[in-house]
């Protein structure tokens, strides 16, 4: 009976390991929070070349991350990308109407993401709003073009 | 084919029927069996794992100056091939030939035949209490694996080789998504859990009741386990990450 008991124990503590494992691998590996999500509003850009953008990318706004990036699809209208922002909802309301919206690259080789600039427009975005001033992501292959294109003509 | 057909035959048979109070005390004994005490090995190999991944990884990084996105490769080869495959090749050699030696043992000394005579059914008795312990012993020990690996990795690339903490885990945090990458490491080990622990026990009941019979079962469980997480691992690799 003894060493069922010292098994049971082990059984036990075994298990509440695998618990705390899947905990710790969502929480502290993969980012998950436990505090419900934060209020946030939608904003949609449209951009003529995303690069390498993707779902889920980071939103910044003088480098602090503001929101994610929700969704990104092909606007068959005009033929160019329409990406779903997902911003904190304490900037509902205080981005101004001629902000601006970049896709840049985190380092040489790092992943891309988004930065936004506020303008000087009195009025401000609502949820759902596009934001116009888009500038597109740096596609390296296009700039090595235009610089080899430029040589040639030199 | 035939063998195939009696290892269907048997898993449906053990693996179906309530656990009874005494059914459930023999699980425990169980699992106490195939996954406390393979803990130790599966524990020290992911750490090792993991020390290597940073070791390797950082050498490789450095030189695109991208060493920032060691804790990324690190957690993602893990968490989506090695830790589900290596756990459930440990698994099989730890946990798996003992398995089959045990069960093949029984029958050669004809203890299930007793068991029978008797009127306990040894497919309830003996085997379903072993499937189900391995079926969830597998997954919290490929957890542990993880997690001790990707602690090793920090330890390394963190602790000795200085790649910076705060971009070790946002890199990590940023990349790695809980349903599709832990998420799937998990249904991968599930997977291989099953397999193993099936190809084990039904290697046990099916042997020819001689010692040599014994020790080629045993074989066979370890060859045939480790051919089928590998085989199996390319087959959900390709249908979860491959886009097929």
């Amino acid at each position: 009976m003894r060493r069922s008991k010292t098994m049971e124990f082990g059984v036990g503590l075994f298990m509440i390991a695998g618990i705390l494992g899947v905990i710790f691998l969502g929480l502290r590996v993969s980012g998950l929070t436990l505090s419900a999500p934060t209020q946030s509003f939608q904003l949609e850009a449209n951009f003529a070349n995303i690069g390498g953008l993707k779902p889920r990318a980071r939103v910044t706004m003088a480098g602090v991350t503001v929101g994610r990036v929700e969704s990104i699809e092909l606007d068959t209208e005009w033929y160019d990308a329409r990406v779903v922002l997902r911003l904190n909802s304490e900037l509902e309301g205080q981005l101004s109407r001629d902000s601006t919206a970049a896709i840049l690259t985190a380092g040489l080789l790092g992943e891309q993401y988004i930065g936004l600039s506020v303008g000087g427009d009195p009025e401000t975005l609502a949820a759902g709003d596009t934001i116009r001033d888009t500038q597109s992501a740096l596609v390296l292959e296009e700039l090595i073009q235009q610089f080899v294109s430029n040589m040639a003509s030199n | 084919m035939e063998a195939l057909g009696r290892a269907g035959i048997f898993l449906a048979q053990s693996a179906i029927g309530v656990p009874s109070r005494e059914g459930w005390r023999l699980w425990l004994q169980q699992m106490h069996f195939v996954g406390v005490l393979s803990l130790a090995i599966v524990l020290v190999s992911g750490l090792f794992i993991g020390m290597v991944l940073a070791l390797q990884g950082y050498t490789l990084l450095v030189d695109f100056g991208a060493e920032q996105a060691l804790g990324q490769m690190v957690a993602l080869s893990l968490l989506r091939e090695l830790a589900p495959v290596v756990a459930a090749l440990l698994f099989a050699g730890r946990a798996g030939s003992a398995l089959t030696a045990e069960i093949g043992l029984m029958k050669a000394t004809e203890q299930l035949t007793s068991m029978e005579m008797i009127g306990v059914d040894p497919l309830r008795r003996v085997v379903a209490p072993r499937l189900w312990a391995g079926f969830v012993a597998l997954p919290i020990l490929t957890v542990g694996f993880s997690v001790v690996g990707i602690w090793g990795g920090y330890l390394v690339g963190v602790e000795w080789l200085g790649v910076f903490e705060g971009s070790y885990w946002s890199n990590m945090q940023s990349s790695v998504s809980f349903t599709n990458d832990v998420g799937n490491g998990m249904i991968k080990s599930a997977v291989f859990a099953v397999v193993v622990t099936w190809i084990a026990v039904f290697q046990g009941y099916d042997l020819i009741p001689t010692s040599e019979g014994i020790s080629r079962a045993t074989t066979r469980t370890v060859v045939y386990s480790s051919l089928a997480v590998l085989g199996l691992d390319f087959v959900l690799t390709a249908v979860m990450f491959g886009g097929l």
